[in-house]
């Protein structure tokens, strides 16, 4: 991998950011109203709720860690939608780029935006609703990094079916997080959805975060054995997306599709 | 392995199908170090489904690509640092200044000494004053004037060039023209370049190349091929083969 052809990439991304300001604005806009908001339903939930149980690390925290997998998958497809945008196919992959290096300028642009969305949701969940991460310390780690992989995989994934099926096919990428939020319980236990979507629900990395988030705010340890079940899940979706990438790139320079690469020509 | 006195770029019975679409049928030539090449012939000929493959966008049903010697199935990323190419249907990213796609692409290229690079090219090209200037807003010829420029950024072995003076001013045109001839003779790269212009193609081809239905149909100096085929100019002989019957003889 050639560390020049992914700062090109990453380099790419960073003017258009510079020179535009809506492309910026959204990294925090929407992540600042969804602390806002479910901060705010919590804070009701806790007025009406009954004494000793805390909602606001239960829902604002599963609300921001779910809005960091989605900044993270929107991070990369974005940065992909500008080539398909731009119709820049055919000068990038004109040149010595190869897709491991596409993929990981992608994956770093991705990184780049979603770490700047984590820390406005952070300090805004602190700063407004004295909800802290701190205290979990290093222990937080393996929670982000199983959203962070995951994020990265359905981005990837993402990336993969507009290449192939055409810009037109942008719609069905945005609702792929709200599409999986009901399996993974963002919200409530998995243990109330019934037993064909707890099958399902095993097999995605994010159950086991927020499964570990309940138990911690529960008072218990966190399920460490899980989460690492998460974690290699998750190392397994990434490997996953990024041959489902390679396999629809090798098709588009069989067919041509990277050479002519429009609305109009894709079917 | 590179061959420094060997062709730089070497396509070798190669053909391309789409279905039942035969869109390059066993094209096969060569070019060497300080030469021009024109690859004409009429729309939906293959001229550009050849160079597609040449770039690496398009695999070939069959056949072989070379370039400086390295066979591009094989080793397409390293075949590739030895390229570039402009073509009006490739404008660059128009939501990045001039500045910002010299260095986005230079870094593509891992081009050594970036910065001075793309000063030198855009005196050359006259794109100074541009340099902040989103390539969306420039002019057809000013964009083609800043994707020869970023066709030039790390001085290719071979160039690639598909229709490269169209939208420019006959001035800019010849400058353009007399600039790649020179670059062709003192750089010992290579050129393949595509046009409508016969005028250009007589001017700046060392040798060109008649494509019809994916076939070459002639071959030879742009200056003599019209006078052995019975043509007045090289622009009488393009009718003539546009018109010719498709393969086999069948009207």
């Amino acid at each position: 991998m050639n560390p020049s052809r992914v700062a090109a990439i990453v380099l790419r991304q960073l003017y258009l950011f510079r020179g535009s300001p809506q492309r910026v604005l959204p990294i925090f806009a929407w992540v600042a109203v969804d602390i806002l908001l479910w901060g705010f339903i919590t804070r009701y939930l806790n007025q009406v709720g009954r004494p000793g149980f805390d909602f606001v690390p239960a829902l604002l925290g599963a609300v921001l860690l779910w809005d960091f997998l989605t900044r993270v998958m929107q991070g990369v497809t974005m940065a992909f939608f500008e080539d398909v945008w731009s119709r820049n196919f055919l000068n990038f992959f004109a040149t010595p780029l190869r897709t491991s290096e596409y993929l990981a300028g992608l994956v770093l642009t991705g990184v780049m935006s979603s770490v700047l969305g984590l820390l406005v949701m952070l300090v805004l969940a602190w700063a407004v609703f004295g909800l802290s991460f701190a205290g979990y310390g290093l222990a937080l780690a393996p929670f982000l990094m199983v959203l962070f992989l995951t994020g990265i995989a359905l981005g990837i994934t993402g990336a993969g079916i507009v290449l192939r099926l055409g810009p037109a096919s942008e719609w069905l990428i945005w609702p792929i997080p709200t599409l999986v939020s009901p399996f993974v319980g963002v919200f409530y236990p998995v243990t109330i959805l019934p037993a064909w979507m707890q099958l399902i629900s095993s097999a995605l990395p994010p159950t086991y975060v927020f499964e570990g988030l309940r138990a911690v705010v529960a008072g218990r340890p966190p399920p460490w054995d899980r989460l690492a079940l998460g974690l290699a899940l998750a190392v397994g979706f990434v490997t996953l997306a990024c041959l489902f990438f390679t396999g629809v790139y090798r098709y588009a320079i069989r067919t041509g599709l990277i050479a002519r690469y429009s609305a109009e020509t894709v079917s | 392995m590179t061959s420094p006195s060997g062709p730089i770029l070497s396509v070798e019975n190669v053909r391309k199908a789409f279905g039942a679409l035969r869109a390059v049928d066993g094209v096969s030539f060569h070019v060497a170090p300080g030469e021009i090449v024109g690859l004409v012939g009429p729309n939906g000929a293959g001229k550009t489904t050849t160079i597609n493959m040449i770039l690496g966008v398009l695999a070939p049903t069959a056949g072989r690509i070379e370039i400086d010697g390295i066979d591009l199935a094989l080793q397409r990323s390293r075949a590739l640092t030895r390229t570039n190419f402009a073509a009006v249907y490739a404008p660059l990213p128009g939501n990045l200044t001039v500045e910002q796609n010299l260095r986005v692409f230079g870094r593509l290229y891992a081009v050594e000494r970036l910065s001075e690079r793309i000063e030198t090219l855009l005196a050359t090209y006259d794109l100074v004053r541009y340099r902040k200037a989103k390539a969306g807003v420039l002019s057809s010829g000013e964009q083609t004037r800043l994707s020869l420029a970023k066709a030039m950024l790390n001085r290719p072995r071979l160039l690639l060039l598909d229709e490269p003076t169209a939208s420019i001013d006959p001035s800019s045109a010849r400058d353009i023209r007399a600039g790649i001839s020179d670059l062709v003779e003192a750089g010992h790269c290579g050129a393949l370049w595509t046009s409508h212009n016969m005028y250009e193609v007589e001017a700046v081809c060392d040798r060109v190349l008649f494509l019809s239905r994916g076939r070459i149909l002639l071959e030879g100096d742009p200056k003599t091929l019209p006078a052995q085929h019975g043509a007045a100019s090289l622009d009488d002989l393009f009718v003539a083969v546009a018109h010719e019957p498709p393969h086999g003889g069948e009207a």
